[in-house]
């Protein structure tokens, strides 16, 4: 009984149920480029690839970080950095991958938020 | 704790081996995206009879598009430096834009170690800040002086224009503006101040304003003795 009971409990995927998962605050969301669970995985690989092609060849496409950006920036701070809530330093501080992409990037949305400047 | 990370592992790579064909996809969106046409040399041609003696709003339209500091000290990043010359002979002045010549054989893309420095095929000259290594060999190799290194951290960078600490840098021609189909920050804001002193267009197409000009007046590339045919043609100097 305990077996079946140890195997019904791995087989509906709780297997988390241990560990604290992120909680993330995914700004405003809503559809993804990709399903979410691909983009979960890939998102790294994506991106490197699309930069290589956006900066060489100046096509801006579908995996662009400033796109990622402006649907998950959080709407407390504006941002996808800042806090462990924050979309991508929430996971990169749970995974302990150093995320490195925002020392140059804006981790604003194109729209908002937007100061003149910097140095 | 452990058991669960393990079984995260686990999990993650049989997705990632389920999923493998991302390369595939990258493939199916380049075929849909359009690339930097080698059809195309982008150029400006600059005139100086034009250009006012005092005026700097090309290097202010220039550092708010790209979100540089606007500083001109040995620390600061300068994409458009502001030059007055004088013949000390005659006394003739001249006023002028100095910047990235984008040259067809750049001494700063010979250089580079780590191929960070390129030229686009539509003839941007670009640095690739994900391989800079921030070595400055190539601002020792640009006869123009065109080029700045990033000293200090950057805070609050333009979406469309990544900057960072420790790497090189210079004029892009707009590169995010000319992807859109749009003119350079610098010769909108020419034209806005009413002198129209700088000309941007296609220098391979023989039917664009900036090569029917350059065809019907006397105009010059700086240090054209150097033979790295600049894309950027000065008239009046």
């Amino acid at each position: 009984m305990k077996l079946i009971l140890a195997l019904v409990f791995l087989a509906s995927g709780v297997a988390f149920a241990d560990v604290s998962v992120p909680q993330l605050d995914i700004g405003k969301g809503g559809h993804c480029v990709d399903d979410p669970k691909f983009m979960r995985l890939n998102h790294g690989d994506l991106l490197k690839h699309q930069r290589t092609i956006t900066v060489h060849q100046g096509i801006r496409g579908k995996y662009s970080l400033a796109a990622c950006v402006d649907c998950h920036a959080s709407r407390k701070n504006n941002s996808v950095i800042g806090t462990d809530r924050n979309f991508c330093q929430g996971c990169h501080v749970y995974a302990a991958v150093k995320l490195d992409c925002f020392e140059c990037h804006s981790s604003r949305p194109t729209t908002v938020g937007m100061t003149e400047g910097g140095k | 704790m452990n058991s669960g990370r393990r079984q995260f592992i686990g999990r993650g790579g049989a997705m990632l081996a389920g999923l493998a064909i991302a390369p595939g996809m990258l493939l199916y969106d380049l075929a849909h995206g359009r690339p930097a046409s080698g059809a195309v040399r982008w150029g400006m041609l600059i005139d100086t009879s034009r250009c006012e003696s005092g005026c700097d709003d090309c290097v202010k339209a220039c550092n708010k598009e790209n979100g540089l500091s606007g500083g001109t000290g040995p620390a600061d990043v300068q994409w458009i430096r502001k030059l007055e010359l004088k013949d000390s002979r005659t006394g003739r002045g001249v006023s002028l834009p100095m910047m990235c010549q984008h040259c067809e054989e750049p001494p700063c893309v010979d250089v580079c170690p780590t191929a960070a420095s390129f030229k686009r095929a539509d003839g941007i000259v670009l640095v690739d800040r994900h391989l800079c290594i921030g070595c400055r060999y190539c601002m020792m190799a640009c006869p123009y002086k065109a080029r700045s290194f990033v000293h200090e951290p950057v805070h609050d960078q333009k979406p469309d224009v990544p900057r960072g600490k420790g790497t090189v840098e210079s004029c892009t021609l707009c590169v995010q503006r000319v992807d859109r189909g749009e003119t350079t920050a610098c010769a909108e804001a020419c034209a806005k101040a009413g002198h129209k002193a700088i000309l941007f267009g296609n220098l391979n197409d023989p039917g664009s304003e900036i090569s029917r000009r350059i065809k019907a007046v006397a105009s010059t590339q700086i240090r054209a003795d150097l033979g790295l045919n600049p894309g950027l043609h000065y008239e009046g100097l």
